[in-house]
């Protein structure tokens, strides 16, 4: 029985030591099995069951001392059997509630006097005995793994003993062994009924689970992630030593609605692991069947969404797992679908696409990216809110990184022996040895993760950053150095900052040694790579004594040794500053150390080393408007534009970025042009191949092309058509870019046209169907600019782009619908047969209508514009009437100034049907009309006179205008330049006075 | 020292105005500041008039109290290093010579000097038996080990393999000086031959702080 108990029970730890048998159906007829055989024994072989065990079988009973009868004597707690052993002790002793057992009759009459508590006693003692037929043989019949051959071992000793006892005992023996195979065999009948899950099953399963998981309302999950990312060979993700115990891989879910499940998936089926706990592996629920039925138990939200899910066809479009890109590529198809099919999906009930809502959701790795910062690696690119305390998006990734479990001792690399064995020597030598052991380990190729894990799982991190604190300034050299290589791997990176390595090197940076303190402050900038290493640097202190380290002489000609170490150590500070300055609260402390005019300095340096670091820094910083200026009045400018120049990739990429960032400035983009810097920006758009690159070039001409002193030079170095063809099979990174440049340019007319001629509109209207925010922003600006000249009319409306404009309305972000509405305007003054076209859109003026209940105000501004061009056409205007337009214009009269002359606009518009001017006099809408003559706005003044003049065409509002001193402000105006307004002032002040003679007349006449 | 005969500082100074154009790192103010300290350290007029000048205790005394050494071999080897015409004394030149590598020497020098300590038995090679005796000391031993030089073998091995660059099982000059210019931390590979940056300080500054009129 010795094999069935340990290879097939179910232990809860399958460690040696006192594990538990669960109740599972297989443990519990196993352990029936067993009992059956132990009732019975005294009656099938006495002679057998009277033999001694070798060791008393010894376990905590919950049998009660009373219960034992005859043949025992019981004195309180204890009790003894009369029948003892050949050396006087009793078969039998219970005392204090722990039972010994010396032979099989005993134990029969234990489970005869236990009762219905039998399976219980039965259970404890094989968990507190777990390998009884050694106790009861002795320990050479100890259960052992393969070839068992002590039975051959005592047959010779029986042999040659002859001896009566070892008889029965070997008959015993053959008993035991009898049932071990009846039990394993029963088992086995049990076990091949079960599924057995395979590496692939589960792959599957944990596949389709993660198409369910997304950010909408309709998720099923929050996410699904494996522990490790490395896959062995047979599909396991779980280290060799758990692989023998049947496990395939763990997981971490996170649900809805409860705590992150910890699951394990083994082959015998999945079940909640003790994560985090000590005992990691041990099962702390049910086995369930598969990673579903798991989830039903554990996760109502789960069980009750999962059914609504739609059937395989939606399960196989989402098998493999998508990333950020690709999802945003089925989403664009998704969305040619919606185009083709748009009004009849639009009338199909929600359910009937579901997870559309989910996918409409940009993925939130658009959302980390903040405002077109593009690219993991490099933070370069956009501004980024100034709100967020990151500027970058590295560090997300980074913190994100799963620990991986340790590797099994069996395959441990020899790197790892060696490694192990100099930190001994670090750890008991004298400097000598110690520096003899440093310059050892260096030889170890220490940007290989291997080695790197290895020096911190022997423990070798905390003596090096021992080290650190010692007085030998030779092994804090060495120390540093290692750490310096090692610290590439972010694993090694979160060490280091938990043995508090980042509070000893900014100490280090006060020393004199400037090896020492060039290398202190690398190793700051490879571990200041995440969030809270950087702010542990900037608490101790470190970013005042890094800003101290630029201080040198840059640029003279001659350098001396000592200066040329000046300028390396400040190479160094740079490059810890430019890491650490990806959090906000570090880059005002750079400021507030000074060091703005060191790194403007810096900056003069004729050398590239010293310039990446420095103008990394300064691109990184400049998404706070405090830089940008500094940068602007600091004259760096103009070095950056030198840069510009630079034979270099990354500087040049660093600079542009930097441009893109500072040029939301107005003279920003004049000194740009003053440098000449629009050149060689536009020499950048060629390097195609190089997206990073392109993507900082592209975003500094977007912003230089705000001012359209910049455009003309960009017309003039044929920018406009290098751009175009920049509009496809780019990454939406460079694409935001592009297209905002784009639109820049179009705000000048001629360039309208050379977009349309170089084939621009059609790329730029299919760009209308994706699902990147600022890139939709950008895309509707610049689609609207086109839009502005009839033949770029005419090619949008044929690729129906104003549907496609008119379904961004839809679009959640208030700015892409701001911005769509806005670009809807010129379409509709453009378009031929526009009423016809607007009206075609099915529920498309609802929708609009709808809008003006936002609470952006450049999306009612926007919204009012357009409503404002649709209401010219009467029929539309009909429409929009029924759908509440002027109670929900008037309502938002009281609003500020932004909106009020698009809003006045709308108003004038909608007053030609039927009876809106009167419902907006009931509305309320007059008045605070009356008082936007007040403000100082020019075009405030011409709409709201159009739409007083409109309004005063009904009686009841002339009074109130009249009661509003409106009189006196229009007699101002109609002296007014503008023809429109002084027309329209003078028609609502004829209004006003022809219903005063009318009335007169009826009173006197 | 007070009652220095002018005759004394005569001499004194001509001896400095030739030291100094002899060694490059000090000029005649320094040399003549050093020949000063090499005087006040004998304190017996007879030494000087043999001419011999320091001995080995005195010179080890000033190694231990002024520079921080502790070895008693390296100071030995230290010693020896100093006394380049082997007399077991150290005249006013070697004192001169020796200090300026100690204290201002180029790499170069450096890597002659060290090696020149480390090469015990003076052969031109550091042989694993001189850096067995040299490291010997350089491992706390475990009580528990069964062979307690074991590790100080294994730290020789590693030495030879990171500096043995002909394989030849000795580190040859060429050898040193290849390692230590591609790795400056092996200049004392074998134990502190040099004083560091703060005794440096502190002993120039102590030195020069009262230069002689003239």
């Amino acid at each position: 029985m010795g094999i069935a108990l340990t290879r097939a029970a179910q232990w809860t730890t399958a460690s040696s030591g006192t594990g538990k048998l669960e109740i599972t159906p297989l443990n519990e007829s196993l352990l029936k099995e067993i009992l059956d055989f132990v009732e019975n024994f005294s009656s099938r072989h006495p002679q057998e069951a009277n033999l001694e065990f070798k060791e008393p079988l010894k376990w905590k009973t919950t049998l009660d001392p009373c219960n034992f009868k005859m043949e025992y004597e019981v004195s309180g707690q204890t009790v003894r059997s009369v029948e003892a052993s050949s050396d006087g002790q009793p078969l039998l002793h219970l005392s204090s509630s722990t039972i010994c057992v010396l032979t099989f009759s005993q134990l029969t009459k234990i489970v005869r006097i236990a009762n219905d508590k039998k399976l219980k006693e039965l259970r404890t003692c094989l968990e507190e005995n777990r390998d009884p037929v050694a106790k009861i043989l002795g320990p050479s019949f100890a259960t052992v793994e393969g070839e068992d051959t002590s039975v051959l071992r005592f047959l010779e000793k029986v042999n040659s003993n002859e001896d009566k006892e070892h008889d029965v005992r070997i008959k015993l023996l053959i008993l035991l062994k009898q049932l071990d195979t009846q039990l394993l065999s029963s088992l086995l009948k049990q076990i091949s009924q079960e599924i057995r899950l395979s590496p692939d099953t589960v792959k599957n399963d944990v596949t389709l689970l993660k198409s369910f998981c997304g950010n909408g309302e309709q998720r099923v999950l929050i996410s699904v992630q494996y522990t490790s990312d490395y896959e062995y060979l047979n599909g396991c993700r779980t280290p060799p030593w758990r692989q023998v115990h049947g496990e395939i891989c763990y997981l971490v879910i996170h649900t809805c609605d409860t705590d992150p499940l910890y699951v394990t998936c083994s082959t015998a089926g999945v079940f909640l692991n003790g994560e985090g706990d000590e005992n990691a592996y041990e099962r702390k629920s049910d086995i369930y069947k598969d990673l579903v039925t798991l989830l039903k138990h554990h996760s109502p939200h789960f069980a009750e969404h999962i059914n609504k899910q739609p059937p395989s066809t939606q399960k196989i479009e989402h098998v493999e797992p998508v990333g950020a890109e690709e999802q945003g590529q089925t989403q664009r198809s998704y969305e040619h679908q919606e185009k083709n099919v748009h009004e009849k999906a639009r009338q199909q009930p929600a359910q009937n696409k579901p997870g559309s809502k989910k996918k409409l959701e940009p993925s939130s790795k658009w959302k980390n990216l903040g405002l077109g910062s593009p690219y993991h690696k490099t933070p370069g690119g956009g501004p980024s809110s100034e709100d967020q305390s990151e500027s970058s998006s590295e560090d997300e990734e980074d913190e994100e990184q799963p620990e991986r479990r340790p590797e099994s001792h069996a395959d441990l690399p020899s790197e790892y022996w060696h490694i192990q064995k100099l930190v001994k020597y670090l750890k008991g030598g004298n400097q000598t040895a110690t520096v003899i052991a440093l310059c050892s380990m260096r030889d170890f190729n220490l940007a290989q993760e291997t080695c790197q894990l290895a020096i911190r799982d022997v423990g070798g991190l905390e003596v090096l950053i021992n080290l650190l604190d010692t007085e030998e300034i030779k092994c804090k050299i060495g120390s540093l150095k290692i750490l310096k290589e090692i610290s590439c791997n972010s694993q090694i990176r979160r060490a280091i900052a938990d043995l508090q390595g980042l509070q000893t090197m900014v100490k280090i940076l006060d020393s004199p040694d400037k090896e020492l303190k060039c290398l202190a402050a690398e190793t700051i900038g490879n571990v200041a790579k995440f969030r809270r290493a950087r702010r542990t640097v900037r608490q101790h202190g470190g970013i005042k004594r890094l800003v101290e380290l630029l201080d040198c002489v840059p640029d003279s000609a001659t350098l001396t040794q000592e200066q040329e170490k000046d300028v390396e150590v400040a190479r160094c500070g740079a490059l810890a500053l430019w890491s650490c300055s990806r959090s906000t609260w570090n880059k005002g402390a750079i400021r507030k150390a000074g060091g703005i005019p060191l790194l403007g300095r810096l900056l003069k340096s004729p050398h590239e080393n010293m310039l990446i670091p420095v103008v990394g820094t300064l691109q990184e910083c400049a998404s706070e408007k405090t830089y940008r200026i500094a940068i602007q009045t600091e004259g760096m400018i103009e070095d950056l534009v030198k840069n510009l120049n630079s034979e270099n990739r990354e500087l040049q990429m660093h600079c542009a970025s930097a441009i893109f960032k500072c040029a939301e400035d107005r003279k920003t983009r004049d000194l740009v042009r003053r440098y000449e810097g629009l050149r060689p920006l536009v020499a950048l758009l060629q390097e195609t191949e190089n997206k990073q690159l392109l993507a900082a070039a592209t975003g500094a001409i977007w912003k230089c092309s705000i001012s359209m002193e910049n455009v003309e030079k960009f017309q003039e170095y044929k920018a406009l058509e290098t751009l175009v063809a920049l509009l496809t099979e780019q990454p939406e990174e460079v694409l935001v870019n592009v297209v905002g440049a784009l639109g820049e340019c179009a705000q000048n007319p001629p360039n309208r046209a050379v977009i349309r001629k170089c084939g621009g509109i059609q790329p730029l209207v299919n760009l209308l169907t994706g699902t990147n925010q600022p890139l939709l922003v950008n895309v509707t600006r610049a689609v609207g600019a086109c839009a502005m000249e009839p033949e770029n009319m005419a090619v949008i409306d044929r690729l129906d782009g104003v549907r496609l404009l008119w379904s961004l309305l839809k679009n959640p972000n208030p700015d892409v619908q701001a911005s769509a509405a806005w670009a809807i305007c010129p379409c509709i003054e453009n378009a031929k047969d526009a009423g016809e076209m607007v009206r075609s859109f099915v529920g498309g003026l609802e929708l609009i209508v709808h809008l003006l209940r936002s609470t952006s105000k450049d999306v009612l501004a926007g919204v009012c514009a357009a409503i404002a061009e649709i209401a010219k056409d009467e029929e539309n205007l009909a429409v929009i009437t029924d759908h509440g337009v002027v109670a929900l214009l008037a309502r938002l009269t009281d609003m500020d100034n932004l909106l009020r002359r698009y809003l006045a606009e709308a108003i004038a518009h909608c007053c030609a049907w039927g009876a809106n001017r009167v419902s907006f006099g009931e509305a309320g809408a007059v008045a605070p009309l009356v008082r936007y003559l007040r403000s100082d706005n020019a075009s405030v003044h011409r709409a709201t006179a159009q739409a007083l003049f409109q309004l005063s065409k009904d009686p009841d509002n002339c009074i109130t205008m009249h009661e509003n001193g409106v009189v006196k402000l229009l007699l101002g105006m109609m002296g007014s330049t503008d023809e429109l307004l002084q027309e329209a002032a003078a028609g609502c002040v004829a209004n006003i006075r022809r219903l005063a003679l009318a009335n007169e007349k009826a009173r006197y006449g | 020292m007070s009652e220095m005969s002018a005759m004394d500082r005569k001499i004194i100074q001509n001896l400095a105005e030739t030291l100094s154009r002899q060694v490059k790192h000090f000029n005649r103010t320094e040399a003549e500041c050093l020949i000063r300290l090499f005087n006040g350290r004998f304190g017996d007029q007879n030494d000087r008039k043999t001419g011999h000048g320091l001995d080995r205790g005195k010179f080890r005394n000033i190694l231990h109290n002024t520079f921080g050494m502790t070895d008693d071999m390296i100071m030995d080897r230290v010693f020896r290093a100093f006394d380049k015409d082997n007399d077991s004394y150290i005249s006013v030149k070697e004192w001169i010579e020796g200090l300026a590598v100690f204290l201002r020497g180029t790499l170069d020098e450096k890597i002659k000097y060290s090696f020149n300590v480390y090469d015990l038995n003076g052969d031109g090679y550091i042989s694993r038996e001189e850096m067995f005796h040299m490291l010997k000391d350089s491992l706390i031993r475990q009580p528990t080990e069964e062979d307690p030089d074991e590790g100080v073998k294994d730290l020789v091995e590693i030495a030879l393999k990171k500096m043995d660059h002909d394989h030849d099982g000795r580190l040859s000059y060429t050898d040193f000086e290849t390692a230590v210019r591609e790795e400056n931390l092996l200049l004392e590979a074998f134990g502190p031959c040099l004083p560091d940056a703060k005794r440096i300080c502190a002993f120039e500054q102590q030195a020069f702080q009262n230069p002689p009129e003239h």
